[in-house]
Parts: structure tokens; sequence; C-alpha cells
């Protein structure tokens, strides 16, 4: 039960705390990766708030995934300046490389891709982020490389 | 009641003094830029390599390594600056791990024994970038004077460098009302877009009496995409905007501040932390701060990735544990706001503003910049730009000069088209308006505005049609739903760009266009939905031939129809 038990954990921490509905949803995400129904229903009752208020916070906000995402979520930048440098054309090859549309995931549960507002590292536009490394002056080129690194290092865990 | 044993242990002029001195001691530095844009770039090996190589060559009493907040120049990154005694400063450019092993070991420890005759090897000449370049010497830092020179999570070098000296002033030697007097005078006006008077927002925040609670919220919330200004004050100089937000509580009297930041931004919150835990250590926030009658105390909040929360009532019911939606006002936040007590929403920018103007007085501040807009401006310059980066310029600069000197101009082989500002709620500035200064007033008048400063360059391969459906795509999905101006407008005015993009549209859709886009400038409840519209409205004013051409009936003449 490792999984309701993060919800409770973040419910004690921030239960007396204002205004820390977002902070104990963020905190089970950093986690876990996703919040799930499950994880809702918990925090409800650790933090006595209606499940009604917490769905309706946690489906508002588009940083909060209800289901679990690949192992390797790559986020495509789609601000402004990576627009304008053609970004449009790396999510296209990400999405036929894949087979997924962005928002899903491939089956064997290694990817997930999404496209994310400006990551503010416009200088190197167009950008792309894999679990937290970015890389730089993408071009479609470059993505069979970027998924091959990623199911290499799968492979060795 | 002064606690005056505690006030002798921290004495910001004590600390001063000794971190002076012990920096005095280095012969040379070496400043890592380690901001997102350089640590996407590989910067925190670099800067793991550099600090080997010194403790290898046991230089550690000599050479500081110092990883500094952004140093502007991102495109290049990732970027060492290197001050060594005798020498003149160095700046280079895209270095790899091979490269910094070059410089140490054939530039920096030769020239620790040169005393200022090393010359840098010829093959390490193409890291070099020059300190010369206008992209430097046309700046005027004042928001982002620390930004780059120091470590941002060192309390200790932030107080070195001037810092909380402006708190120490307001608290012991001026009146709340001095220090509103003070910021009005200086003429800030808000940095999130708005341009309204700091001075002014502050007078009426003061004026609610406290009964029991009064906020002051700093607005982090950068949604705009191509913008990255808060979050490199943020990254470089988090001090600086605690500093203004302690001022700003003394000046309103409030008693709790909060920061709201994205949660996109995690090195951003993650210095932030530190700088809030470590004035807490040093008793700059808590209970009797520096000895005097003020007591203030921040917290974090982080956003969840809703662009809307940059509006400040969305903002607030996002604090409060909400949807974040934005609701009317009147009753403004500074009569009733977090949880119906008064706050006042300033943004990162302005914060980091006011401890400049405290020390250095609101004349000083009121120097630069044009009649009604004054001090300097933090831009992110993008898009089409050879140098793209994070710049600071005096309010009322022109365009031309921020995009052809400081940004050196569109990467050759490509043309000028024009210049966007504002983000989803600005508009584009063709190349015939690149003599205009960049001020409040003068980028409304095009149909644009300041915005939080984002500067997008744009050049002729680029189509205004497509480039006001990216935008309008962005607003419509960030659109919160709750008023139908925006809800439904936004929508609409989508469906008729997507049929003119397709070659299906007619000259009646551009009509409608304009219709539904002056009902949502006049009906949607918040900011957000009130200038969805410009980017479609700036395009249509400046480029309607690209519309034209891509209508069915665009060629034929009205009577035809």
């Amino acid at each position: 039960m490792a999984d309701t038990s993060q919800a409770a954990q973040a419910a004690t921490k921030w239960r007396k705390k204002r205004g820390s509905l977002i902070m104990a949803l963020h905190e089970i995400q950093d986690v876990k990766g996703y919040v799930d129904w499950q994880d809702a229903v918990d925090l409800a009752k650790g933090m006595n708030i209606p499940l009604a208020r917490i769905y309706e916070v946690l489906t508002f906000y588009n940083f909060f995934k209800l289901k679990a995402p690949g192992k390797a979520v790559i986020s495509v930048c789609t601000g402004t300046a990576c627009y304008l440098k053609g970004n449009d054309k790396v999510l296209e090859k990400f999405k036929s490389e894949l087979g997924i549309n962005e928002g899903e995931s491939t089956k064997d549960g290694l990817f997930h891709l999404q496209c994310v507002r400006c990551v503010g590292c416009c200088g190197l536009a167009p950008v792309c982020v894999v679990n937290g490394k970015t890389y730089g002056r993408m071009t479609p080129e470059n993505v069979p490389e970027i998924l091959n690194e990623w199911r290499e290092a799968f492979k060795e865990d | 009641m002064a606690d005056i044993d505690l006030e002798k242990r921290f004495d910001i002029h004590e600390i001063a003094k000794n971190k002076l001195a012990e920096i005095e001691k280095f012969v040379c530095n070496i400043y890592c830029c380690h901001s997102t844009g350089c640590k996407s770039s590989g910067s925190d090996d670099i800067l793991e390599l550099i600090k080997n190589i010194v403790s290898e060559h046991q230089l550690e009493d000599k050479v500081r390594v110092v990883a500094t907040g952004c140093m502007g120049l991102c495109a290049q990154g990732p970027l060492i600056r290197v001050e060594v005694g005798g020498q003149k400063d160095v700046l280079f450019k895209r270095v790899n791990l091979d490269a910094v092993k070059d410089i140490m070991l054939k530039y920096v420890i030769p020239a620790l024994k040169a005393q200022g005759t090393q010359k840098i090897p010829a093959d390490l000449e193409r890291y070099m970038l020059s300190l010369e370049l206008p992209f430097f010497t046309k700046q005027e830092k004042v928001v982002l004077k620390n930004a780059g020179h120091m470590d941002p999570e060192d309390i200790a070098e932030y107080i070195a460098r001037g810092g909380y000296l402006a708190l120490e002033k307001a608290l012991k030697t001026m009146t709340p009302a001095q220090v509103v007097d003070e910021i009005k005078r200086s003429g800030l006006r808000g940095r999130g877009g708005g341009g309204f008077s700091t001075g002014m927002k502050w007078e009426l925040a003061a004026k609610v009496p406290t009964v029991d609670e009064k906020f002051i919220i700093c607005n982090g919330d950068e949604g705009d995409p191509g913008a990255y200004m808060d979050r490199s004050i943020l990254e470089g100089d988090p001090h600086a905007v605690i500093e203004g937000m302690m001022i700003a509580a003394y000046a309103i009297g409030a008693t709790e501040g909060w920061f709201y930041v994205r949660a996109e931004y995690p090195l951003a919150v993650e210095r932030l932390e530190k700088a809030i835990k470590a004035c807490k250590k040093n008793r700059l926030l808590g209970n009797n701060i520096m000895g005097t009658d003020f007591c203030f105390n921040v917290d974090i909040r982080l956003g969840a990735g809703a662009f809307v929360c940059g509006e400040e009532t969305a903002l607030i019911h996002s604090i409060e544990g909400a949807r974040g939606t934005p609701r009317p006002r009147p009753p403004y936040p500074t009569n009733k706001g977090l949880w119906e007590k008064p706050s006042c929403v300033n943004n990162v920018e302005t914060l980091a503003n006011v401890s400049k103007i405290m020390l250095k007085g609101a004349d000083w501040f009121a120097s630069f910049g044009t009649e009604t807009s004054k001090g300097t401006k933090v831009f992110a310059l993008t898009g089409q730009v050879e140098h793209s980066g994070l710049i600071e310029v005096p309010m009322g600069t022109t365009i031309n000069e921020i995009v052809n000197e400081i940004g050196g101009g569109v990467p050759t082989g490509k043309h000028l088209k024009a210049v966007q500002t504002g983000g989803p709620s600005g508009g584009v500035i063709p190349k015939e308006y690149m003599n205009m200064p960049v001020c409040y007033e003068e980028l409304k008048k095009v149909g644009s505005i300041m915005g939080s400063g984002g500067m997008i360059v744009i050049d002729d391969s680029s189509d205004m049609v497509s480039l006001a459906k990216f935008y309008l795509d962005f607003t419509v999905d960030e659109s919160c739903g709750k008023c139908a101006p925006c809800r439904i407008g936004g929508r609409q005015m989508l469906a008729l760009l997507d049929k003119i993009n397709r070659g299906k549209g007619k000259k009646k859709d551009l009509e409608l266009l304009k219709k539904i886009a002056f009902a949502m400038q006049k009906a949607s409840l918040c900011g957000l939905g009130q200038t969805a519209p410009n980017p479609v409205l700036s395009t249509l004013k400046f480029y309607e031939n690209e519309y034209i051409t891509k209508l069915v009936d665009g060629n034929l003449k009205d009577e035809e129809n």
C-alpha cells in the first residue's frame, strides 16, 4: 500500500498549513509521477477536504497527471521561440517514430509524449526535455538518436 | 521588543566586511553560468571539472569557482568568465569539457604565474566572446546587476554586494509612508505587463487598515511562452526579490508574504527556498527583524501549469487551493484578496527593482527611461536573432537598438519582418516601426503591449496568419472557461482562422473576426480574454494582405461576391 501512504503522508504534512492543497498534490506527483483517483480519495480523507474539490483542482491544472506516464516523459516545447524555429516538425517525428499522439504513452510503457509551454531555454530553441534532461537545437534527425539513448538506458536497469 | 543580543550577532555590515575580505584573498575568480539555459547545455559537469582541476593543482586558496545566475547570452552557453589578477576579464562561450580543461591548463594556471602578461593560446580563441560586443556594452543592468556575478545561493555574497542595506535603511531611518513616497516618486510601474504605478498600488494597500492580517504576494507565474525574465531573476538573485518584498511589506503593513512560482521552474523554486532558509537562519525573516519592531514571514506556493493564474484574482484562488479562475474586480485584492484579507500583488521584476530605488533614490531611478516609463526593463530576446538571450535596457531604447545592435540582427540570409512583444496578449510591431522607443505608451499606440518582457524576433519566412493562430491556440487552450466571451469567442475566432488557413475563408470572415474580437475585448472577465484577440487584430492591421491572399474570394471585387 505504498501509494496510499504517499497521499496520507502528504496530507499529514500539509493538513495544518494554509493554501496547501496544490502543494500536497505536487508532493504526491513528485514521488509517484501521477495522482490517481485513490490518491484523491486518500487526500480528501487526510486533509478533510471534499473529494469533489480535490478532483476539480486536479483536473483544472494541466501539470497534474491522472494516469501513470511512460518511464521516459518526452516534453516537446511549444513556446513561441521553439515554434518559430520549427519544433512542430520535431513533434511530428516523435509521433511517427513512436506511433502515438501527444498526451499518449507507448504500449511498452517506455515513452510518454507531451507538449509543454515554454521551458524557458529559448536561447537553445527548438528544445525537448526527456525526464529532466534538456536537448537543445533539435532537428527531426536527432529524434531516433534520443529515443535510442533512452532505450539503452532502460536496458541497463 | 528589540533583541539587542541577536542584532549584534547578525550585523550585515560585519558580514559584508568578512565576505569581502575573504573574496579579496583570491587572485582568480572563475564564474560559471549555472542557470537553466546553461545547465541544459551541460554546465553542471563543467563546474565539477573546474573544481576538480583546481583541487588537483592545490589552488583552492588562489582560485575561487563561483556558480552564478544567468549571464545573459543563453544561445552561446555554457558560458564561463575568467578573472585573473592583472589580466582583462575573458568570457568563453559554448565550452565543452575538453575546452574547459585547455582553458584551465593553458590559460588560467599559467596566468596565475604570469602576473598579467599571459596570452590566450590561439586554439582557444574560437571559444572567446568579446565583452566589448554591443550585447554587453549597450545594456544597463539594474535588476540583473548581480546575476552572473555572484553565487545566488550565498547570502553573504549578496550582502557583500550591498544586499539588505536598503531594508536596513527603510526599517531604521524611514517611516512606511516615506517608503511609499520614494517608490511613487521613482515612477516604477508594474513589470508584469499591466504597468500600474507600484507606488500607487502600495499607497492603496497601505491605506486599508490591517485588522489581523495583510498580505504581500509575489507573482512569479510567468506563463508567457518565450519569456523567462522572472525565472532568471529568481535563479540569479533571489535575495533581491525577497528584500524587495520585505520593503514592500514594511511600507504597506503586511504581516506575511507569499511567493507564487511556476512548478515548471524547479531551479528557481529551489534557489528561492534556499534563500528564504538563509534569511530565517540569519533572522532576516521572523520577529523583530534587524532589531526593529518589524515582523514578517514568507512562504512559497507553486503553480501547476495554468496560464490564467498570472491574473491576480486567479492567482489568489490558486494559492487558496482552488481552481485558478478569476473573479470580477472591484473589490480589488488591495481591499479583499487572499482569504478575503487585503493583499498586494507585485511581479518578480517589480520587487527586484525596489531595493535599488531605496538605496540610490527615486531621482536616480527616474533618470533612466522616458517621461512616463522610468527605469530599465528586462527582456527575453528570442526567435530569429543572432544573440538570443536575457537583456536589460533603459526604457525608451529603440527596437532597432535592441534587435540589431544588442541582438546582433537577424541571422544572415534572412530578413527582419517584425518583432512581437507581450506574448499571447500582445501584438506585432512591423519593421517600419523599428525606431520606436520601447515604453508602455508607444507600444500601446501600435496595438501591442509591454507585457512581461518577451520580445520575439520574426523573419520574413514566417507567415503571420499562422503566427496569430499559434497565439490564439494558446489562449483558447488556457482559457479557464468561466466567462462566455472568452470561452466561446476564442473558440469561434480560432475556427475562423483555421478556415482561412485551409484556404476556405471568405472576406466576410475577416469582418466576423473583428466583431468577435471587439466583443471579447469589451466583455471578458479578465485580462486573458480581453487581450486574447490582440495577436489577431494586430496582424490583421499590419498584414491584412497575408490574410486576403488566403481567402477564396480574396482577389474578387466586392460586387462580384
